[in-house]
């Protein structure tokens, strides 16, 4: 079982967390949005090969969610940061 | 036949004090304690131990540790039974009964061994290619019967296991020579250091072999350097535990066999194993090495055993196990064993090498002790039935035999070259190298794991030892610890010098006789060779067609045999054909211990309520609901379940009952953006909300599905209590995070989930009122001023106490809130107080029906995941809010907008008798002719026989349903069909005047 480093707890076991699927933005202004940009939004991915920025949670830790790097091939967790570490805001498919 | 002693009179590491009785098919035997029963066995002359899995050729132990792949036994009976122990692991305890397996009647007459002579029929792969006529159906019956290594216990577990978590800096894996040097480097570094090995005792090859170290014996040394590593509180020592598993990041899984040496005779205080989960920073392995057979006709005969093997049981356990013992070898390092079955007063015949010659220290002691020594020459036979009684000889030179002679003997032992025990490295994922000139596979090395001795490929003592020492200090650097280069040890070993090894992979060109590759599973050279003509070409898919290492052992003995041979057939070099990916379990584990504790009430958690214990003693009828314990109904003495649901939803409709509904989720919202964010959260207008008021809220993903209804409160300026459905109550405070972490990050709110410390009991029905007026409060219940939807809070019996004046019953209700200790008392209360207006508990039973006589939705079931505000009759509030909150904008999408969508509606059923109701899951359709296929227009989501209103009511969802009604529809359920007619989801009190009274 690999360990993800959260960066607000440090190394936990993979359990301990749990993926929210590819980073993505949810458009500023929704309201104003068109179809497709909305439906874009809702249901469409990169499905990348190789390495993925992902939004994950500490869930069984600090509940916290944040930006990892993660290789789809190997499963390797390469990068985590905190969400706000980065300019834009973006959530999981969770929601 | 007389029983003879292979005993010697002295010698060993056993306590001859303590002498042991044990039983072996029923046979009472002695041994002593230090034995294992394979030692002690083979002491009594007892040398057949097993029957092979597909020939059930009779087998002797081949080796004396953990790559034994015949000698497997059934122990003990009843909750004790293990299958398939290795008798080589299994430490020799007082009462010790083991049986034979796969043999019958006995190991010594077993009459499946006729396979053995239609062994020319059941070549690999036999099985899938035999039983595809009629069917393997057919077969299987047959097939199963005389398949499987073992047999299953009977009864439950009798015993307990236990796991453990652990942290470490240094994890060094093995305590022979390297691991010991490891451990002591590492732990002088003041890291903490984990030393696991799996024997009874710790110091591997130093506890049997004739070596010194540091002017001691080799026995000697181990003891002191283990009294050293004791002394340190940084180290933890774990004999008889085995490293089975090598996950990511350095986790490594180890079953330590707590009490097993002590048998059914164990503490029950204390487990028989134990599982640990240790996270190391640096993994030291120094996992040794495991001699190779040599692969001969009938080289599976009781009697040919490893050399080393031999040297063991002789210096280990005193056991000479044969008299006249033929030594075959590729290497230097059987000469030892002959060397001291010399010493030890045994005849050796001949040690027979491969090689044209050698100058190694033990070849020449060999020599000057007058040892007869055959050259250039190999096994290449073996004769006895049931014990080797000859060995035959002839010249080798390159692979053709040539002039043959048979040698008188009762033991063969052989030593094909070594094989390192990378199984935990290559599970680590790493890669292997080839090293030509022992024929071996060798880690290449990665920089979280520090590899050491003989599973590098260092044969000498004095190699193992510094290598051991070099490791430990670089894992202790690693991990961060200042450690000190070695001072370097002097071993007797020191000035040894080993000659090379000649690989040979088969030793006969032709034989009409079985040349056994793995031994437990019954593949033979020609096996081999016919899996290679069939194109099984690939390692990976070798082994699974021929099954090579497929079995308890693991190939610890064949692997590496059957794919060099496998690349002799194929005329390819060794690394081009590659070793196959070793996989966990190393050895294999209980499954108890996989499980460990977590069996009958501790698999899953239980959350019980807080007046649980009120219900348990009613003798409640508790349903699972997620991980709470819920009571369905209370039935009285002489009530059926049936019954009792049927009362108690009555009750309500006509008196008051009594309901806890603890699990309902409240979650505290408070911050200067609470409204604005909960805005966002909620499909219903928040800001708007007056403080003391409740508002029925829907929950949407952005899709526009919804995903929750419930409630929420203002309680105070910035600060609101939200009520989502029990089973949403986690989920929901998740989106809450979620949503606010990730998308509105500015706003201003804390989250907190409060959901059990307060208990909800509600009362429900038109006389709730007058019972909760007796109790003393200082909150006034009349109707003017605590209408529905309101919410009060105050002392209730000096309690305090929030309640909410919300329904899901359809009657006056009050969800009284208290904090959760005082839940019971307050339960008895109020139950006492209600007792002239007759009231009583009610379960999860009465208020399904009592919420479907109402049409109050149970979000997903009554809805799914496509099912948004306008197909449940919430389209114009949810369209009209203008501001942007989650599913909003997924409402204007055309999906949404256009065509006949499944809503919300209720079924009358026609023609119904007695108290029969419509099938939850039935389909509305068009027509029931099968034929032509029949397509559903919408279904039945909940249904049930309502005893106030007696009839059967039903909810569902239908294409375009709220312009329908009146409508009779056919719906269709397992064959048969029956006429309902669509109307309004409500069955009772439409108009609501019973809520708000």
């Amino acid at each position: 079982m690999q360990q993800i480093d959260c960066p607000w707890c440090g190394k936990r076991n993979e359990t301990e967390f749990s993926c929210g699927g590819e980073l993505i933005s949810r458009p500023q202004d929704a309201l104003g949005a068109d179809d497709k940009a909305w439906t874009d939004y809702l249901y469409f991915r990169t499905n990348t090969k190789g390495v993925h920025t992902e939004v994950w949670r500490h869930t069984f830790g600090c509940r916290q969610w944040f930006k990892a790097e993660r290789n789809t091939l190997t499963h390797q967790v390469v990068n985590t940061r905190k969400l706000s570490e980065e300019t834009g805001e973006g959530h999981g498919d969770h929601g | 036949m007389a029983k003879p002693d292979h005993r010697l009179p002295q010698g060993g590491r056993i306590n001859r004090d303590k002498p042991l009785s044990f039983s072996y098919d029923g046979a009472v035997y002695q041994g002593y304690e230090g034995d294992t029963l394979a030692s002690a066995l083979l002491a009594n002359g007892k040398r057949l131990l097993g029957r092979s899995f597909k020939y059930h050729r009779p087998r002797g132990a081949l080796s004396a540790g953990v790559e034994e792949c015949n000698a497997l036994v059934r122990l003990e009976s009843g909750g004790y039974v293990e299958p398939n122990a290795r008798a080589t692991l299994v430490p020799l305890y007082q009462g010790l009964s083991a049986k034979s397996q796969n043999c019958w009647p006995s190991v010594d007459w077993d009459i499946q061994a006729i396979n053995g002579l239609a062994a020319r029929f059941l070549p690999v792969g036999f099985y899938n290619k035999t039983f595809m006529w009629p069917s393997w159906r057919f077969w299987e019956g047959f097939v199963r019967r005389a398949a499987g290594l073992g047999e299953a216990p009977e009864a439950a577990d009798a015993q307990e296991y236990h796991k453990r978590h652990a942290h470490c800096d240094v994890l060094v894996i093995g305590a022979g020579p390297a691991g010991l040097m490891a451990a002591l480097q590492a732990a002088g570094s003041g890291a903490r250091v984990i030393l696991a090995d799996e024997q009874e005792e710790m110091g591997g090859s130093l506890l049997w072999e004739q070596d010194e170290i540091a002017g001691i014996a080799a026995a000697e040394w181990v003891r002191s350097a283990l009294g050293e590593l004791a002394a340190q509180n940084n180290v933890t020592l774990l004999k008889r535990c085995t490293a089975t598993g090598y996950y990511d990041h350095n986790l490594i899984v180890m079953a330590e066999r707590v009490s097993d040496f002590l048998g059914p005779k164990a503490p029950v205080d204390v487990p028989r194993q134990r599982l640990w989960k240790v996270r190391a920073a640096q993994v030291v392995l120094a996992t040794g090495a495991i001699e190779r057979p040599l692969v001969f006709p009938n080289n599976d005969r009781p009697g040919v055993m490893l050399a080393a093997a031999v040297r063991q049981y002789l210096n280990r356990y005193a056991v000479a196990v044969g008299q006249r013992v033929v030594v075959a070898c590729n290497n230097d390092s059987a000469y030892r064993t002959a060397l001291d079955l010399q010493a030890a007063g045994v005849e050796v015949v001949a040690v027979v090498d491969v090689r044209a010659d050698s100058q190694g220290s033990w070849v020449n002691q060999a020599k000057s002790a007058g040892i007869r020594i055959l050259n250039n020459h190999a096994v290449t036979n073996t004769k006895g039935r049931k014990g080797v009684t000859a060995a035959r000889v002839a010249p080798y030179s390159g692979e053709t035999p040539g002039v043959a002679r048979w040698l008188d003997c009762d033991l063969v032992a052989m030593s094909g070259g070594w094989n390192p025990v990378v199984h935990l490295y290559s599970q680590s994922g790493g890669d292997l190298d080839y090293v030509e000139a022992d024929g071996v596979f060798v880690p290449q090395g990665r920089d979280y794991i520090q590899t050491a001795g003989s599973v590098n490929g260092r044969w000498l003592l004095a190699e193992c030892l510094r290598e051991g020492a070099g490791a430990g200090v670089k894992a202790a650097q690693t991990a961060g610890f200042e450690a000190a280069a070695p001072a370097p040890e002097n071993a007797s070993a020191d000035t040894l010098k080993q000659g090379p090894t000649l690989p040979v992979w088969k030793l006969v060109d032709e034989s009409s006789d079985k040349q056994w590759i793995d031994f437990q599973h019954d593949v033979t050279l020609s096996d081999v060779e016919l899996a290679a003509r069939e194109n099984f070409i690939s390692v990976e898919h070798f082994k699974r067609f021929t099954t090579t290492g497929m079995s308890v052992d693991q190939g610890k003995t064949s692997n590496i045999n059957g794919l060099a041979t496998l690349a002799q057939v194929l005329g390819k070099a060794i690394p081009q054909v590659g070793a196959t990916k070793f996989r966990p379990p190393y050895t294999p584990v209980a499954m108890g211990a996989l499980a460990g504790p977590d069996l009958g009430p501790f698999y899953r958690p239980k959350r019980e309520m807080p007046c649980h214990d009120w219900h348990a003693a009613q003798q409640g009828d508790f349903d699972d609901a997620g991980y709470w314990q819920r009571p369905s109904c209370y039935p009285l003495a002489g009530e059926t379940r049936q019954q009792a649901i049927k009362r108690e939803a009555l009750m309500v409709r006509r008196g008051v009952g009594l309901f806890e509904g603890s699990p309902l989720g409240k979650i505290e919202v408070r911050g200067k953006d609470a409204a604005e964010f909960l805005n966002r959260i909620y499909m219903n207008n928040v800001p708007s909300l007056k403080q003391g008021h409740i508002r029925y809220a829907l929950a949407l993903n952005d899709a526009g599905a919804i995903t929750d209804d419930g409630v929420f409160t203002k309680l105070g300026e910035d600060h609101y209590l939200l009520s989502p459905s029990s089973a949403a109550a986690e989920r929901f405070v998740g989106s809450l995070e979620e949503w606010h972490q990730t998308a509105w990050p500015h706003y201003e709110v804390i989250i907190s989930p409060v959901t059990t410390q307060w208990a909800t009991l509600t009362l429900a029905g038109p006389k709730a009122r007058q019972v909760l007026q007796k109790l003393d409060a200082d909150i006034d219940f009349s109707k003017a001023a605590f209408p529905h939807m309101a919410f009060r809070s105050g002392a209730l019996e000096g309690v305090p106490a929030r309640i909410s004046r919300v329904s899901f019953t359809g009657e006056l209700s009050y969800e009284v809130n208290v904090p959760a200790s005082y839940a019971e008392a307050l339960w008895r209360r109020l139950l006492q107080a209600g007792e002239p207006e007759g009231i009583a508990a009610y379960g999860l039973e009465a208020l399904i029906i009592l919420r479907l006589e109402k049409g109050y939705l149970h979000i997903g079931a009554d809805t799914d995941g496509n099912t948004i505000p306008d197909d449940i009759g919430w389209g114009a509030p949810a369209r009209k809010k203008a501001v942007d909150y989650i599913g909003r904008r997924s409402l204007d999408l055309p999906v949404y907008c256009q065509g006949r969508r499944l809503q919300l509606v209720g079924f009358k059923l026609l023609g119904g008798r007695g108290e029969q109701c419509i099938e939850v899951g039935a389909h509305s359709i068009e027509s029931a002719d099968t034929a032509s296929g029949m397509r559903s227009t919408g279904f039945v989501t909940s249904s049930c026989f309502s005893p106030h209103l007696n009839q059967p009511v039903a909810i569902g969802r239908i294409e375009d349903g709220r312009n329908r009604q009146g409508e009779v529809v056919a719906l269709y359920y397992d064959r048969k069909t029956c006429r309902a007619e669509i109307t309004a989801p409500v069955f009772y009190d439409p108009e609501g005047e019973r809520l708000h009274a």
